[in-house]
């Protein structure tokens, strides 16, 4: 047991357990607190991975930006005062066998794929790399993810205004 | 040493537990918090075989789809709202204005 096994361990069982808790809860807010610590937990993973600018990424966008949006459109549609805001689920049965299916499928690709190599030690710096291939080969890329992201920002705003 | 396909089926499981969440929940946020683990489940996928296979594209296509999903998020739930507001309820089985 290396210390890298342990910590996958201890990681995909946190994030399986955040993970169920986020479908399973009743509270949709505990929903989103679970959301959290299973983003978090992914970004752990990255780490593993060795790539702390994912890793920063992730804790930004995700469990910063996503889960802050979220908790905002909970307080707006949900009653939060008097009644609890419990939900029930629908059709668990049929939802578990097409998960499982799912699951099941991808796992028999795996089985059947050849063993990969064993990862090799990182020989570049992931942070620079990116950086670099940010503005070389993926530039017209990435600007026009800026262009999605100023649309997106007035198609939130457009849906979000008050009718006046 | 911990191979590819541990994070795999890792990945895997994280993305059938966001299809039964998207599958199961009455409430509109509640799919959203699906198709989020979901796409987390893409991402690890996405950084693994990254990883092992030494190749940069797949960290730059995390960063992109990260980013896109934060917009997307943004849309979904300003589209919830609004609907909020005409129907003054989220629970998905009764938003069917659309049906003959």
């Amino acid at each position: 047991m290396t210390l890298e096994t342990v910590g996958f361990g201890v990681v995909a069982t946190a994030l399986l357990a955040s993970s169920l808790a986020v479908v399973l809860t009743p509270n949709l807010f505990h929903a989103v607190l679970y959301l959290a610590v299973a983003l978090v937990a992914t970004g752990v993973v990255f780490l593993l991975l060795d790539q702390p600018f994912l890793f920063a990424v992730q804790l930004l966008l995700y469990a910063g930006g996503v889960v802050t949006i979220v908790v905002f459109a909970i307080m707006l549609t949900e009653r939060l005062v008097g009644e609890r805001i419990t939900q029930t689920s629908r059709y668990l049965v049929n939802g578990a066998l097409v998960a499982a299916a799912v699951f099941a499928g991808v796992v028999g690709f795996l089985i059947q794929a050849p063993a990969g190599a064993p990862r090799a030690a990182q020989t570049i710096d992931p942070t620079a790399s990116i950086g670099r291939a940010l503005v070389g080969p993926f530039a017209v890329t990435f600007e026009l993810l800026g262009v999605l992201l100023v649309a997106a920002l007035l198609g939130a705003l457009y849906f979000a205004r008050s009718e006046e | 040493m911990i191979g590819l396909s541990a994070y795999l089926v890792l990945a895997a499981l994280v993305f059938s537990i966001g299809l039964f969440g998207v599958l199961t929940r009455r409430n509109a946020i509640g799919i959203l918090l699906g198709i989020e683990l979901m796409l987390n489940a893409v991402n690890i996928n996405l950084v693994a075989f990254a990883r092992f296979n030494g190749d940069l594209t797949g960290l730059v296509f995390t960063l992109f789809t990260i980013s896109i999903t934060v917009a997307e998020v943004a849309v979904g739930l300003a589209i919830v709202i609004a609907i909020f507001r005409v129907r003054r309820t989220v629970e998905a089985d009764r938003l069917d204005l659309l049906r003959g």
